[in-house]
């Protein structure tokens, strides 16, 4: 399957580029000013923005890594998707609205309203740092693995060389884009990946006559464990250790989601609080679609491909889709699906680019070093020296975790930033009493507990699957930290406010709330 | 981000807002800058809170529980989670499905209720504090 059809992807793929690109510089031909950078200058419509929103949620590790999950681990993988949905209506409900009307361009913006700005920027920014890169990491490496199929580039090195390439278009798109070049790529994306999973959808129904229940009783037939497939515990029903390792990842999930960096900053691309609403409806709307689309994929993937050839082939569970392509429509699907997943990595690590060049920027530069009072012109050349920076770490680390699975990775930067941002932004909105010293304690209590979890969890060491198999430093028996970082970030954030002296600043607070609920003193309509 | 000090007619205790010395009775202080000690005790605010607070909790405590009883289930009552429905469709992937569509139906619910009781009341308190020259 591999080879005959290399001119198919490539062409396919360098058309969305070549298309992407002239947008993107179509766009933003008069891209400079620190709000047009950051927000698009606060333009975009909530429909707009609700689509581009679920083009920088919806990333490699939704498409490829939760249809092969699903693929190989049946139930067990359907919980990524069913945590994904849900988690939007934090977003709706408390976070959107009030951080459209509390901040300008970054996380930092709302951490800091009402305490000390230095501290509080700087470890925002910090926060939105490793968060980014982490999922940036993920990203890339999910390009290597797909690569190995869609070019059947197998050697190291030109996987590795495919990485440097992504890394370099997506910094490309950023620095010639901004935030408004990058949003409509996330909206082409984002158009393209929801055709194309619901085309597929409505296809594999249909060759199963439109009936769920045959298709999943072939699926049965077709995997090793059979009708177990069917049912939870496939993955983590082992053992009492694996069911709260199951708990945390879906507490990871749900919380994360609307505490990513680069989710968050999309609310300040639309002008005010009903069209950040909006956007969150439409995303809703689209993540409900796209993976309901992704549960039928995964088990038709098992089904029509089998679970035993999705393990062995080269990128391994990640390529169920492609293959599942391959099998129903031949070497042009194959190229169409490979190249929507290659666009896919590219908008969102575009967009997880932009994000951490923006609160370096923003929070480091203008509000840290310089006090406030950066020249906007030189703010925005920071960012875009960030960018090409942030890149360059990106492509180093995506080429490092080549090879990994996609979803685990990503939901490991979940449980980052739902212990991290999470209790810190929900604090700061609805706790009158958090201070400065609460702030910093859940930031960095959450951000260091999480990284160090991590760091000593089997993912890292210990297992035949972790990074480094061959060591064992893994004290730490869950491979998803959330459900110990995520509650100790709360902790910490309580009790760094009431063990502090300092008052929370009460004509700051009104503000806050006020302005959080009406927009008053925002300057938005 | 307006200005770092708050200005000379706000009222010293945050929590108490007077409104005799008003000249008009927009609550804008001296500056002509919103008075958002004020603001937050007004009645109208208040009100908005209360809107606010009747929605968002409930919701919040609703989708939360649903959403954890699934994953508990799914993890200590796999052979409930394994009974089948329709045909090979079992409760598990059944209540999965249904976490899809509760989502949407409370998103909707809350877009419905925004737009009803929400947005009339927060431009009830924007009022509160719009100058002549901010009305547009």
């Amino acid at each position: 399957m591999t080879g005959t059809n290399t001119a198919i992807n490539l062409s396919v793929f360098g058309i969305f580029v070549l298309l992407t690109l002239y947008i993107v510089y179509r766009a933003s031909t008069r891209n400079v000013s620190a709000s047009d950078y950051y927000a698009a200058g606060s333009s975009f419509t909530g429909t707009q923005n609700g689509i581009a929103l679920s083009g920088d949620f919806l990333s490699a590790a939704s498409f490829l890594g939760i249809s092969g999950a699903i693929a190989v681990n049946g139930y067990d993988g359907f919980l990524y998707s069913i945590g994904w949905v849900v988690a939007w209506l934090i977003g709706l409900m408390l976070i959107a609205e009030r951080l459209r009307n509390t901040g300008r361009y970054t996380m930092g913006d709302v951490m800091a309203f009402r305490m000390r700005q230095r501290p509080v920027r700087a470890a925002a920014a910090n926060a939105t740092l490793v968060i980014s890169l982490f999922y940036m990491i993920a990203q890339m490496a999910g390009a290597g693995g797909l690569m190995a199929l869609l070019l059947d580039v197998h050697s190291s090195v030109g996987q590795a060389i495919i990485i440097a390439v992504v890394g370099i278009v997506m910094v490309l798109y950023v620095l010639v884009g901004g935030m408004k070049g990058t949003t409509w790529v996330q909206i082409i994306k984002a158009v393209l990946l929801i055709l194309t999973v619901t085309l597929l959808t409505i296809f594999l129904i249909g060759k199963f006559g439109f009936d769920m229940s045959a298709m999943l009783d072939r699926a049965t037939q077709k995997s090793p464990l059979g009708e177990a497939v069917l049912s939870p515990g496939v993955k983590y029903g082992a053992s009492d250790l694996s069911k709260i390792d199951f708990l945390s990842l879906a507490l990871a999930l749900v919380l994360g989601t609307a505490s990513l960096p680069h989710v968050l900053m999309r609310f300040y691309t639309v002008p005010n609080a009903r069209e950040a609403r909006k956007s969150v409806v439409w995303a809703t709307w689209m993540m409900a679609i796209f993976y309901s689309c992704t549960l039928v994929i995964g088990f038709g993937a098992m089904a029509l491909v089998g679970t035993d050839k999705i393990t062995g082939a080269p990128g391994g569970e990640n390529s169920a889709a492609p293959l599942l392509a391959f099998q129903v429509g031949g070497t042009v699907l194959l190229g169409i699906v490979c190249a929507v997943a290659f666009a896919t990595i590219l908008a969102v690590v575009a967009g997880l680019t932009l994000t951490a060049s923006a609160s370096f920027a923003h929070d480091v530069y203008a509000n840290v070093i310089k006090h406030g009072e950066a020249d906007p012109r030189d703010e925005v050349r920071v960012a875009r020296i960030t960018a090409v920076c942030v890149g360059v770490l990106a492509i180093v680390g995506g080429i490092a975790a080549n090879g990994q699975n996609v979803a685990f990775l990503v939901a490991l930067a979940f449980a980052l930033a739902a212990s991290a941002n999470l209790p810190t932004l929900l604090y700061s909105l609805f706790w009158k009493r958090f201070n400065t010293r609460g702030t910093l304690w859940s930031i960095y209590g959450g951000l260091t507990s999480c990284v160090l979890l991590i760091a000593f969890s089997p993912a890292i060491s210990g297992s035949k699957s972790s990074v480094f198999p061959d060591a064992d430093f893994a004290f730490f028996p869950l491979s998803n930290p959330g459900i110990v970082s995520i509650p100790l970030s709360f902790l910490a954030g309580f009790l760094g406010t009431i063990l502090s002296k300092e008052p929370a600043d009460p004509a700051k607070q009104s503000e806050m709330e006020v302005r959080g609920l009406t927009g008053i003193g925002s300057d938005l309509r | 981000m307006t200005k770092a000090l708050p200005s000379v007619s706000r009222p010293a205790s945050p929590g108490f807002a007077t409104f005799d010395d008003r000249h008009h009775s927009l609550l804008i202080d001296g500056d002509g800058e919103p008075d958002f000690g004020a603001i937050q005790t007004s009645e109208d605010f208040l009100a908005l809170k209360r809107r606010v607070r009747r929605f968002i909790l409930p919701a919040t405590v609703l989708f939360l529980t649903w959403y954890v009883t699934f994953v508990l289930l799914s993890a200590y009552a796999a052979d409930f989670m394994s009974t089948p429905l329709f045909g090979t469709v079992n409760v598990g992937l059944t209540m999965g499905f249904l976490q899809f569509v509760t989502t949407i139906i409370i998103t909707m619910a809350y877009a419905r209720y925004s737009k009803k009781r929400l947005d009339p009341q927060v431009e009830k308190v924007r009022a509160l504090a719009e100058t002549d020259e901010e009305l547009v």
